[in-house]
Parts: structure tokens; sequence; C-alpha cells
């Protein structure tokens, strides 16, 4: 069984966000960059179906230089080849852009299915899965906490409020990552796995490589054109005064319902 | 009908979800700034005839796709039918909830039509005849207005809890068009459905969230959240620290990787307070925080603060709340 795992790299969830000059970028000079997290939940997942099925695991990542070290670590994890996609003219686009890029990469691999995060850690898009379906005319089943694959088809089990879903494809199809850390306990590179990932096949691709029309994905239709802060929250009150602990009760419940009026 | 905003309503088990009616809000509002209609389009199985309902919300017209085999969502069915309907209705603009579903149809529906879209929005806004909206981005860290290329059809996905309602206006009734756009044979298909019909309150969705992290020491500890959970009509989150230790289900996780959520009221009990919790919660209208060290960091952040054992704390808090509500009611 092939699988493509769609991976992006994003800055640290520790990292603490500043607005760069521009007023619409971030700084990233001291940001420390990382698979994203939704990201590495897919490559476990992925890592997974090859050790049932055998097969191969390839990584496409779209991004410049400094993206060669997440897709290593996946490689490190145990995938086995991996693909960036550096075309300057991606700079200026939007995620379908991305999609449209990232959906040309896969073509070219025709895996069988396609895994990826539902959402980037860092603009928070949760929107390039489902494009790379459309694109492809693949089905997608999002937001997947647990998956199943005989080979054929493809099940997973979907959160939404208040319930879950159980939904099934059959091959090829895009599965999108939810879940947490404890759901899909990402492995960590070893050593040896690390000392492998160095000789692993990594191509580097620009758009025209993958016959994709720069003037299509490089366009923007959408553009974030400034940012802003949250307001600030500054830290409240401390009830205290002396007060016991049920002093104290009495007080913060008096608070919520006189002054905040949330209760 | 001429230019419209059009709102995609989304219709469960034989009701609209109140989200839809704060997507209609926000549409009507960037309709009137526009100067043109609001329309709705609404699918499901029986939907047909609940569709005038969303006249309340002062949606003008509705285009609902009432089909048996459409009574689950699932985007590979829907987005053909959703695109098609908006392909004839021309819209300026389209709004949807950010919800599971609604996130998930926006993402593949804006590759169809080859739209611009900007997911979980907070705030639209119409200068000088353009539209512009926010979102949050690195999990409400920071936040972006996102503004669209001539031509690109601006779809726009509100996030639950956010958006004024309007009062509803209780005898109007939308003008109800009933399509049958073609639908398509899927590859992908719903196995089945699972409600939770505890009443249980959707995080994403709750007015008050008690959360519980670290400090709360074990699973067994949690009963005395739900508790005081129960007696503020609030739903149960965690922090990833409790979630981990198998404490919790991973659903209840608030966080960059878990549930960005933004109630009223958010209570963080145990909860240190580290930067991906805060971003998770951050926009919480007020912030609560229980803790037994007075340098947590989850101080910084909280309307009030009360330094003591959770131990001790919470069950004369929830004894607290029963006397103020039984005085109430
Ligand atoms: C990639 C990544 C993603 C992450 N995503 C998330 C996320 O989505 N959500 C999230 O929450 N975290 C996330 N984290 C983890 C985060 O960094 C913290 O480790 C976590 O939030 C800590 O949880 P906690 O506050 O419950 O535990 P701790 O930091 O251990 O805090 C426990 C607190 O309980 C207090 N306490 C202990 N006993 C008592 C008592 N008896 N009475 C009162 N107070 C008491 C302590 O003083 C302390 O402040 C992520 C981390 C990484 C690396
Ligand atoms: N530049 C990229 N390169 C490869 N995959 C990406 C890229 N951007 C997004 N993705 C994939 O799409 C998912 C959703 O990202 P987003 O739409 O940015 O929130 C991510 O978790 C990745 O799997």
């Amino acid at each position: 069984m092939n699988v493509a795992v769609l991976l992006k790299q994003t800055p640290d969830t520790e990292s603490v966000i500043r607005i760069a000059s521009d007023g619409k970028s971030v700084v990233t000079d001291d940001l420390k960059w990382v698979v994203n997290p939704y990201d590495e939940f897919a490559v476990e997942a992925a890592l997974r179906l090859k050790e049932k099925h055998g097969g191969s695991v390839t990584v496409i990542s779209c991004g410049p230089q400094r993206v060669v070290e997440s897709i290593r670590t996946a490689l490190a994890m145990g995938a086995d080849t991996g693909v960036l996609i550096d075309d300057p003219a991606l700079e200026g686009s939007d995620s379908l852009g991305v999609a449209m890029a990232l959906a040309a990469a896969v073509k070219e691999i025709n895996p069988d299915v396609v895994l990826c995060g539902s959402r980037a850690v860092d603009y928070d898009m949760a929107q390039r899965g489902p494009m790379v379906a459309e694109l492809l005319g693949w089905p997608h089943l999002a937001m997947a906490v647990s998956m199943e694959s005989d080979g054929k088809t493809v099940t997973i089990d979907r959160p939404i409020e208040g319930g879950k879903v159980v939904l099934e494809s059959s091959l090829p199809a895009v599965v999108t990552f939810g879940g947490s850390h404890a759901v899909w306990n990402p492995r960590y590179a070893s050593l040896p796995g690390i000392m492998k990932a160095k000789k692993k096949p990594l191509a580097v691709k620009k758009l025209a490589d993958l016959g994709v029309d720069g003037s299509q994905a490089g366009t923007a239709r959408v553009t974030m054109t400034s940012l802003e802060m949250p307001v600030a929250r500054a830290a409240g009150k401390v009830i205290d005064g002396g007060l016991d602990t049920a002093g104290k009760a009495t007080e913060l419940v008096r608070a919520l319902h006189e002054e905040a009026k949330v209760i | 009908m001429g230019k419209c905003v059009c709102i995609i309503a989304e219709f469960r088990h034989g009701a609209f979800r109140r989200v839809s009616y704060e997507v209609a809000s926000e549409g009507k509002r960037l309709a009137d700034a526009l100067g043109v209609g609001l329309c709705a389009v609404a699918v499901g199985s029986g939907v047909a005839d609940k569709a005038a309902e969303l006249g309340r919300y002062a949606v003008d017209k509705v285009f609902a796709v009432d089909d048996p085999s459409l009574e689950n969502y699932l985007a590979e069915a829907y987005v053909p039918v959703i695109a098609s309907v908006l392909e004839g209705c021309d819209p300026v603009a389209v709004l949807l909830p950010a919800s599971v579903d609604g996130k998930d149809l926006a993402a593949r529906l804006s590759a169809r039509l080859k739209a611009g879209l900007a997911q979980d929005c907070t705030q639209t806004v119409c200068e000088g005849g353009k539209i512009k909206a926010k979102r949050p981005i690195f999990a409400g860290k920071c936040y972006g207005w996102c503004e669209w290329a001539d031509g690109a059809l601006p779809i726009i996905s509100c996030r639950p809890n956010v958006m004024d309602c309007l009062a509803p206006l209780e005898d109007k009734k939308a003008e109800v068009e009933k399509v049958q756009p073609a639908l398509v044979q899927a590859r992908s298909c719903v196995k089945s459905m699972e409600l939770d019909t505890s009443g249980k309150v959707e995080l994403t969705e709750a007015e008050i969230i008690v959360s519980g992290g670290r400090g709360m020491k074990g699973p067994e500890n949690y009963t005395m959240l739900e508790d005081l959970a129960k007696v503020l009509g609030a739903a149960v989150g965690a922090s990833r620290a409790a979630v981990d230790s198998g404490w919790r289900p991973h659903a209840d996780q608030v966080g960059q990787t878990g549930k960005v959520v933004n109630p009223n009221l958010y209570v963080a009990v145990g909860i240190s307070g580290a930067i991906q919790h805060l971003a998770g919660m951050g926009s919480s209208k007020f912030i609560v925080a229980i803790n037994k060290d007075p340098e947590a960091p989850i101080f910084s952040k909280a309307d009030y603060g009360v330094v003591e054992d959770l131990f001790n704390f919470v069950p004369l808090l929830t004894e607290e709340v029963k006397k103020l509500k039984s005085s109430c009611s």
C-alpha cells in the first residue's frame, strides 16, 4: 500500500507570536520550526499502514529550503522518500494555490491513500486536505481519531459536536487527522532512524516539474492583509482579602454573579 | 432575487443547529451593509418542511435540497449539490458555520468553486463595499484580517458562539424553493452516527466550561468538577496533561492541539496555564483560575484568581453556586 503524507513545517507550539513591521506577517527570526503536530499524527498512521500492508510512505511538503529538516524528521520516523516543492511562485499564493501544487505532486506518486493533518497549527487554515481531495476528484474522510484499512477501503471515526460518525471510503482517498497526542502517540525518531534518514531520497521540485501553472497556483484569491494582537488580558484580581476558603468561594460566586454577570 | 449574501444552514436530525442562526444573523448584517438580500441553502432529509423557519433570522429565501440520501453530512455528496445551488444564485459572499462539518464542507467547496476561504471567522465587516473578515491564527495568539481579490468569491466560516444572534422575528417565514440538483454516486459513506443524548454540552459551543488539569491528581476526582459543571450548566474540559494521563477523553482537550473554545466563563482548575493551553481558551470572556501555586502563569490571564487547594475549594464553590441558583429561582 503506497501512502503519501502531506506535511507542513510550523513554528513550535511554544512560540510567542509577534507581528512583523509590515503589519501582516509574523516575526520568524527566533522561531523554532517543527513538524505540524497533526501531520506527525498522519506520519504515525502512515507508518502503521506500511507495517500492516507493506508498501512505501512518501512525504510531500511545500515550503522553503528549511523544510528539508522536517521532511528528514519524518524520514527518521520511518517514511521512505521525501518531496519538497520549493518555488518562489508560491509565495504569493493562498491555501488553494498550495493545494494545487500538492495535488499535482500526489498525482505523480499515485498513492493508494493521502494522509494529512486536519489543520496546521500556524495559520489554522484547516483547508488543504479537503481541497487536495476535491482537486483530485477523490473522496475524503476528515478529522480521523482512528483509522483502519484492509488495503481496499479505509474507515475512520470522526467526532462531531455531541457525537461521532463512522465514515468509510474505497481507495484512493484522502484522510485528514484530528485527535491529540494521546490518541496517536506519534513515535520518536530513533538514533539509527536519524542516521538512515540522511541517505533516504529527497527530491526538490519546482511547479514546472509538476506541470503546475505558476500563475494559477501562485495567485491568491484571499490574503491576510493585516494582523492584530488579541486585546491584552490584564491579570484580574486575586480573591483574597484575608478570607478563609469558604469566604473566598462566597466572594467568587458574588463577583461572577454581580460583576461579571456570567452566572 | 438579485444579488445576495448566501448562508449555508446546518441541519441535523430534523432541526437547524443554533450556529446556523448566528451565521444568518451575521449574514444579515453583511447583506444590509452591502445593500443586498439574504438567502440560504439548506440540505438534508426533511429540510424543506423546516426551511421557512430561517425567516425568523432574516433569511429572505431558502433553496432547500431535500433528499433521504442526504440525511447525514458527507462531503462528497453535499459539495456538488451545494456548489450547483450557489452557481445558480450567484451570491456576493457565502457564510456557513465553522462547525466540524461546516469547516470540512467549506474547504472542499472553495476548491470546487475556486473561491477564497477564510475559516473560523469571528467578525465580518464591509468597508467601501469590500468584505473583510477577522480570524484567529496560531490558535488565538494573534488575529488576521482577510481580504479578497477582485472577482474572487468570499467563503467565510463563522466560529460558533461568537457572533451575536438577532432577536428572532417570531412570525416571519422565508420563501422556500425546493431544488433537486443531480446527486453524485459517492465512493465514501457514513457507516453510522451516534449522538450523545445525555444533554452534554459541546465544548466549542458551551457558555461555561469547567476544566481540570494535572492538579486533579486522578480520573476519579473529576466527579468533583462534574458536580460543579452540573450546577453551572457547564461543559467539562481538560488540559493535555490530564488527557495524556488517560484521565479524560481526548475530545475534552482544550488548547492549541485540542479544542479552541470561547465560552463566557472558563474555570481552570489545577491547570498551570502553559502557552498551548492559554492559546485555546484565551478568548473566553471571563477566566477564573483555581490553583494552589500563586506563581502559576494562568493567574496572569485570569479575571479572578483563587490561590487554594482545589480539593478544599471546589466543593465549597459548588455549594455556593447551588445557593445562588436556589435563591435566583
Ligand atoms: C506540541 C504540543 C502541543 C500541546 N498542546 C496542548 C494543548 O492543546 N492543550 C494543553 O492543555 N496543553 C498542551 N500542551 C502541553 C502544555 O505544554 C502543558 O504541558 C500542559 O498544558 C500542562 O497541563 P497542566 O496545566 O494540567 O499541568 P501542569 O503544568 O503540571 O500544572 C498543574 C497545575 O496544577 C496545580 N495544582 C497541583 N495540585 C493542586 C491542588 N491540590 N490544588 C490546586 N492546584 C493544584 C499546580 O500548581 C500546577 O499549576 C502541548 C505541548 C506540546 C509540546
Ligand atoms: N505547505 C504545505 N505542504 C504540505 N502539506 C501542507 C502544507 N500546508 C498544509 N498542508 C497539509 O494540509 C493540512 C492542513 O493545513 P492547513 O490547511 O494549512 O491548516 C496540514 O496538516 C498538512 O497536512
